[in-house]
């Protein structure tokens, strides 16, 4: 199957901005399920300054701002050609050697509602677990958009109860590497079959299993990713994974506005 | 006058002169001390004048003090240093090859060798270096092995410097003061030379550049600012190497580049010879909060278009828990025994090292794992009672911060008093450069001096002095 992307990112800054870099990770991985046909980023305010690989063999482009502009736009496109796994993405391949996927960070740091949560679940067989706390997590924590903060915590989400993807993801990775498997956040697409124009990019989670690899948990739709999941950037949470983080000066207050569009062929 | 419990390099155990200090003796004797004594103060003067000195963290206000020079020089055998140089120059080889390996196949921790868990709960590991290459594959450029010394031929190394060694401004200091002070003495022995260290320094970094770099490539230092303790060294290095001193704001990426704000506009700089904490180094991918780094350099670092000297994330080659592993070490990449010994010592995060360590802590010295300059350290055999029970609840409360070791008879060396000679107790670190083109040794190094009578405490933040080191041609 191939999908035909455009993903368009829109900064618009309440006054000039004198410097900034932002870290793009917008190009999707290509690996034995996704293989990237063409695929480019024209900027609009903004210059490219180099690229690289980062330790998760993402493909990470520097971009500076223009002096003194006021919108930055970034829009990146091309198609992408998809087989179905079935959620199996593989055995563990890359820089990052396994251990450094049971690491907590700030964002994934267990607590009394994330162990709490972990003590629930019922089933023995290791993958039946994981299947169990991502419906938990749906259970819990119910998708609201705008309800939630970049700066959340998987303990945070758990006391509102409410979220987004990014919000399920997070949980799932903090109870998942306290369970014991090497977990990681996926950002990326989602051809939602209804629509053309996505509301968002997406996130969901992988943890790595012994004899399977690693396998894909989409916590808020409550299913396995398939060849409709474009896999983009990966890290040990959104902040690794982010498809634009960076630094600016002056600027003022930001507005941004995404647009994503998925369609097959 | 001599303590038998302890070697002294000049007296040796039995009060015989030894070997490489026999031309000093046979001038200092027929020296006038009255002569010496105004030398002494000389030398002071100098220091002054120059303005080495340092600020002494944890005190109430930044003070700024002179670090005492002694002007009795520690002398080495041209005999002894080729051993040590040897045992120096195997150790830095390991040392450059784990880091390596810590972040490329890690095969030293799928053999066993090392515990994966002291790399993955270090703070020095930085996962943003996994899979990078560096420019020539060298990570630690500039390396000091700090050493003691405990008998004719008992050498351990003490710690690795693997991050950003400080110390060798004196080092070039002593010596050119000593030149001035007492010509006749290198007129009568052959000491080998430092003087070339800038330039070689200069022509190692120059070597590790990058394969787009301009020829001749463009180098600078980076500093965090005048109000870091090593300031005068940073600014006296790249004085002596001819190259710029910048601090992060004078830095930004342009055009994919690390460049440097010039009077023709920006420069792009091939070789940063950084004196700023990997933390700090870089906003954009580490401590957000700093104001000392460039924003975005690690990307430039990522993307080959700049070295980075010492290499970002050497820290966990020098951490005093894998200090500990360094025998295993050495003998896994290169496939020889070390030549210089570890210090035995007990990691406080096994159980059974913790008991033997709480059982014992009045005959031994307990270091904070990440610590430095001597802060946070028990001295068992000197500490009070209440310093002890005080550090047992701190070893208690998190034992993994700690290691400890025997108290280590370290050798001394005379320093000039006016009561003549009297020995303290001396360590000494030589400075290694490693560069595409081999390991370079400077002769000697700087040897510190514990100025108090007994006290084993070399420190210059602890009231530490320092002395000219000889290496003799022999």
């Amino acid at each position: 199957m191939r999908l035909t992307i455009t993903h368009t990112t829109r900064y618009t800054f309440e006054a000039p901005v004198t410097y900034g870099l932002q870290q793009l990770r917008k190009t999707p991985k290509s690996y034995r399920a996704q293989s990237v046909i063409n695929w480019k980023t024209t900027l609009g305010g903004g210059k490219n300054e180099l690229s690289f690989e980062d330790f998760h063999r993402n493909t990470v482009q520097l971009i500076s701002l223009e002096p003194d502009i006021n919108e930055l736009i970034i829009r990146s496109e091309g198609e992408v050609e998809m087989t179905n796994t079935h959620g199996i993405v593989g055995p563990h391949s890359g820089h990052a050697p396994l251990w450094l996927f049971l690491r907590p960070t700030p964002l994934t740091k267990t607590g009394r509602a994330t162990r709490a949560l972990i003590n629930e679940i019922s089933a023995e067989d290791p993958l039946e677990r994981l299947h169990e706390l991502s419906r938990l997590i749906r259970d819990r924590v119910s998708y609201e958009v705008g309800a939630s903060e970049l700066s959340w915590t998987a303990e945070d989400v758990m006391a509102a109860g409410k979220g987004v993807c990014q919000d399920h993801t997070h949980v799932f990775l903090t109870c998942a590497r306290a369970m014991g498997h090497p977990a990681r956040y996926v950002s990326g697409f989602l051809m939602m079959d209804d629509r053309d124009h996505q509301d968002a990019t997406h996130a969901w989670a992988e943890a790595h299993l012994q004899g399977l690899g690693w396998v894909g948990f989409d916590i808020s739709n409550g299913i396995s990713p398939d060849m409709r999941y474009v896999r983009v950037a990966t890290g040990l949470d959104y902040l690794e994974a982010a498809p634009v983080t960076g630094m600016r000066i002056g600027g003022a207050s930001e507005n941004l506005s995404v647009a994503v569009k998925v369609a097959q062929q | 006058m001599q303590n038998a419990d302890y070697f002294d390099e000049m007296w040796g155990r039995e009060d015989s002169l030894r070997g490489p200090y026999k031309k000093f003796q046979s001038w200092f004797e027929n020296e006038d001390p009255a002569r010496l004594r105004s030398k002494q103060r000389e030398a002071k003067e100098v220091f002054r004048l120059t303005g080495i000195t340092f600020n002494v963290y944890g005190r109430s206000e930044a003070e700024e003090r002179l670090i005492p020079f002694d002007i009795v020089p520690r002398i080495i055998s041209g005999h002894e240093w080729q051993r040590l140089s040897r045992g120096i120059e195997q150790r830095v080889q390991a040392i450059n090859a784990f880091l390596h390996d810590i972040y490329h196949r890690q095969e030293i921790l799928r053999a066993g060798r090392v515990p994966a868990e002291m790399i993955a709960q270090n703070e020095a590991f930085l996962p943003q270096m996994l899979g990078v290459s560096p420019p020539s594959g060298i990570y630690t450029h500039i390396v000091g092995i700090d050493l003691v010394r405990t008998g004719d031929d008992e050498f351990y190394v003490l710690e690795d410097n693997a991050r950003t060694p400080s110390g060798v401004s004196y080092m070039l200091e002593n010596r050119e003061t000593m030149l001035g002070m007492f010509p006749e003495l290198f007129a009568k022995t052959r000491v080998r030379s430092v003087s070339n260290y800038p330039m070689q320094l200069q022509q190692s970094l120059a070597a590790c550049a990058p394969e787009m770099a301009t020829d001749p490539p463009t180098v600078a230092v980076l500093t965090p600012g005048s109000y870091n303790s090593a300031y005068y060294e940073h600014s006296f290095l790249a004085n002596q190497m001819g190259v710029e001193l910048v601090e992060g704001h004078d830095l930004r990426v342009v055009d994919g580049r690390v460049a440097m704000r010039t009077t023709q506009g920006y420069q792009p700089i091939d070789v940063l010879y950084r004196r700023v904490d990997d933390d700090f180094l870089d906003p954009l991918n580490f401590n957000p909060q700093s104001t000392l780094g460039v924003p975005g350099i690690l990307d430039v670092y990522r993307a080959g278009r700049i070295t980075i000297a010492n290499a970002p994330g050497t820290g966990i080659a020098d951490d005093k828990a894998i200090y500990s592993y360094m025998p295993d070490i050495v003998e896994f990449y290169t496939g020889e025994k070390a030549i210089l010994k570890n210090v035995p010592t007990w990691r406080c995060s096994e159980a059974d090292s913790l008991t033997y360590v709480l059982d014992n802590l009045a005959d031994l010295v307990v270091k904070e794992v990440h610590g430095s300059g001597g802060y946070g350290m028990l001295i068992g055999p000197t500490a009070s009672k209440r310093e002890i029970s005080d550090f047992r609840k701190k070893l208690q409360a998190k034992p993994a911060n700690y290691i400890a070791q025997p108290t280590l008879a370290l050798s001394t060396v005379p320093i000039f008093t006016k009561a003549g000679l009297a020995p303290r107790h001396v360590d000494l670190r030589p400075f290694v450069l490693v560069s595409p083109d081999g390991v370079r040794i400077t002769p000697g190094g700087l040897t510190r001096v514990a100025m108090k009578k007994g006290s084993l405490v070399v420190n210059s933040s602890q009231g530490g002095g320092t002395k000219d080191t000889w290496v003799l041609e022999d």
